[in-house]
């Protein structure tokens, strides 16, 4: 680690000390940055201060653009994933960081959200994800006599049994935020059956369409989850699930590794986490990974090199480990190991060891144009998970809605 | 003579120094920012991605909102929810209003003055605190509606109204209409407190019962102010944003059937929830809603001001 810090400290900057102004739309990690991070940056680069400068989130990627634009943005800045960082950096006001070192450890799919179209140029170096799958009440589990549940029709057993014996809900679901269904449904459990990244590229590429078997199936299994919720799920929010859960109301909940700190705050049982089921046992599980944040540096900074030395420290093992131990359940997008504290995010983590992951299906390209896929996919899950609407029309309608606009690359 | 010739020759500053104060601030925060957004939808993006190039479309927007898919589908749908709305709001805030004003009226009423601030509480609070008071009430995991409805073993009436998309809206005129209640009763409980006792009085003299009295002498007196509610309630519920977004989210939740103006100008100008910004098209729809608002005030002003009988009295 100090090997790490001292080569990325070079002695020409050890006499002018310089202050980076750090962007970012994480109001929330404030502490963490100050407190942990940048005291552990320091440790190595002497002459360097850091300001952590966040906006909110709702405004960040407008005020971003302001900044660009007027030349007053920070030294380094966070990086939305996917598009718009690419209009900035079309735009010219990103720079290449193909070059630098530590980029190394991180896969095309970890770069696919900060990496042009043609998979060349990549404009900001990958920090954190975040995974989805179904973390569970083990004091139920144990109650019932019931394990996790590996395959499809282990998964419907369990919930069969939980249901049967009626002090838990099932499922922690509601259909009134949409996006809940969208992401915590399709997304989440979807990979499973379009095989990851195979059928987010096949979908991608025009080779297939969301009426093919893959995509519907996939959508008929989140409609059949229906008997498994609380009563009445058109007004049950997601923040409705965030509390029913860890108050040991429900016994599952489609959730996302995002969500362990909140759980650790207010659950009194021991949790554990179970993958999407896959349909027969043995078979290749995919994940659904969420590449969220990046971080890259302004190029006409003052302090370039220092911000650019940062970026780079940005993706060591050193910088993934402090993160994903200050935040549990944000998981680096590097190669290498790290050691995380939290037994939650242990085991997620342990997924990717043979599980494949894939980002959120509509996520890349598909949502660009009006009806976007994603708006879709969150209007129409909920009907489907209501059985207002068969899966075989929710698949049709998007289908129609992107074809509307989508034009697949030509290869 | 002296006098007419100064008064001719001299420009009457004052005039300006007295206008300018109100014009500049007028026309900083509210004409040039009209000015430029509908400025803003006469031009389309080109090229991809957004901050880029611009080119004059003429009022292609507007032809597009509409009359193309998709965009028609989306203001159309939206243009019929605030009508509904409006129409709900309208026809239960009135009765309601012009009721509680009538018997917050009538002389020596006790506790009149604590009723009136009750009833006109709502209307203080913050829209979003009012619609989230709202949702809890009729959350079906902790909410008291449910919960009261158990109690008198006729939970069956219960429906998650919210998140039905046959009763989304028709809830939230009404959330609407309950926190809003306050200003007509208080506009009309004026108008009513303006009649003079005497005519009052008189009609009872000559035997008019209270009914009479209040249909054939009061009503008429207060007519005008049906107009003023009509406009308020008109503006305030094509403007009616906050509540929708506060709770049913950027995309009308569910299936659109809550979509307001608002909401799709929001959905359309800053992006967000997997759909990317236009500006252009955002702009256009917010010129819509300027000039269906302003057709609305002109019929107010021309169909029903100029026209509505006011009584000297």
């Amino acid at each position: 680690m100090v090997a790490l810090g001292a080569n990325g400290g070079p002695a020409v900057h050890a006499q002018t000390p310089v202050n980076l102004v750090l962007e970012s739309w994480r109001v929330e990690d404030a502490a963490i940055w100050e407190g942990t991070i940048i005291p552990a940056y320091q440790a190595t680069h002497k002459d360097v201060t850091i300001t952590y400068r966040p906006t909110n989130s709702s405004f960040y990627n407008a005020a971003l653009g302001t900044e660009l634009q007027g030349g007053t943005v920070g030294d380094v800045f966070a990086c939305q994933p996917f598009d718009t960082s690419e209009a900035f950096y079309n735009q010219g006001y990103l720079p290449k960081i193909n070059d630098m070192p530590e980029l190394a450890h991180f896969s095309a799919l970890a770069r696919s959200g900060w990496t042009t179209r043609d998979g060349v140029n990549t404009y900001c170096m990958p920090v954190a994800s975040v995974m989805e799958g179904f973390t569970y009440n083990k004091d139920a589990f144990d109650k019932l006599g019931l394990t996790p549940p590996n395959t499809r029709a282990e998964f419907f057993q369990v919930l069969d049994a939980i249901k049967k014996d009626g002090t838990y809900i099932p499922l922690a679901m509601g259909t009134y935020d949409g996006w809940t269904v969208g992401d915590r449904g399709l997304y989440s459990n979807g990979p499973n059956f379009w095989k990851g990244e195979e059928g987010r590229q096949a979908l991608i590429g025009g080779t297939a369409k969301l009426t093919d078997p893959q995509f519907v199936d996939a959508m008929r299994f989140v409609a059949q989850w229906r008997p498994y919720l609380a009563a009445d799920p058109e007004a049950i929010k997601y923040t409705d699930t965030q509390e029913m859960f860890p108050l040991g109301q429900a016994a599952i909940m489609p959730a996302g590794s995002w969500e362990i700190s909140l759980f650790r705050q207010k659950a009194k049982f021991p949790m554990g986490v179970f993958m999407p089921p896959v349909a027969n046992p043995g078979d290749q599980h995919y994940i659904d990974q969420q590449i969220d944040i990046a971080f890259t540096y302004n190029p006409k900074s003052a302090n370039v090199d220092a911000a650019r030395q940062f970026v780079d420290w940005l993706g060591t093992a050193e910088f993934a480990t402090l993160y994903s131990n200050a935040l549990p359940g944000f998981f680096t997008l590097g190669d290498y190991e790290v050691q995380v504290a939290d037994p939650l995010a242990q085991e997620y983590l342990s997924w990717l060891k043979n599980a494949k992951p894939t980002l959120r299906l509509a996520e890349q390209y598909l949502s660009t144009g009006n009806p976007s896929l994603e708006s879709d996919l969150f209007t129409l899950m909920p009907q489907v998970l209501n059985g207002t609407l068969a899966p075989e029309d929710a698949a049709r309608m998007a289908q129609q809605d992107l074809d509307s606009w989508y034009q697949p690359p030509q290869r | 003579m002296l006098r007419v010739h100064c008064a001719t020759s001299r420009f009457p500053l004052h005039i300006v120094v007295f206008i300018a104060p109100a014009l500049v601030i007028y026309t900083v925060l509210m004409v040039y920012p009209i000015a430029a957004t509908l400025a803003e939808s006469l031009y389309r993006a080109t090229g991809s991605g957004s901050g880029g190039q611009t080119a004059f479309a003429g009022i292609d927007n507007y032809l597009a909102l509409v009359g193309a898919r998709p965009w028609a589908v989306r203001f159309w749908g939206a243009l019929e929810h605030n009508v509904a709305f409006f129409l709900i709001q309208f026809l239960v805030q009135n009765p309601l209003g012009l009721l509680l004003a009538v018997l917050l009226s009538r002389p020596g009423l006790r506790l009149g003055a604590a009723y009136r601030t009750i009833l006109y509480v709502p209307a203080m609070l913050s829209i979003v605190i009012a619609g989230f008071v709202w949702q809890l009430m009729l959350n079906p995991l902790w909410g008291i509606v449910k919960a009261s409805l158990d109690v008198l073993h006729i939970g069956g009436l219960f429906h998650p109204w919210l998140g039905l998309e046959s009763s989304a809206l028709i809830a939230l005129a009404l959330i609407s209409t309950w926190q809003f209640l306050g200003m007509p009763m208080m506009l009309y409980l004026t108008s009513l407190i303006a009649i003079p006792s005497e005519i009052v009085d008189a009609a009872r003299v000559d035997g008019a019962s209270a009914w009479t009295t209040f249909w054939r002498i009061q009503f008429p007196l207060i007519l005008p102010t049906v107009g003023i509610v009509a406009i308020l309630t008109y503006t305030g519920s094509l403007n009616a944003f906050d509540l929708v977004f506060a709770l049913q989210g950027p995309l009308a939740a569910p299936n659109y059937a809550t979509d307001v103006l608002g909401t799709l100008f929001y959905r359309t100008y800053f992006g967000g929830m997997g759909t990317a910004a236009d500006p252009a098209m955002g702009s256009t729809i917010a010129g819509m809603t300027f000039v269906i608002v302003l057709a609305g005030v002109l019929v107010y002003l021309i169909g029903w001001q100029r026209r509505a009988t006011v009584y000297e009295l």
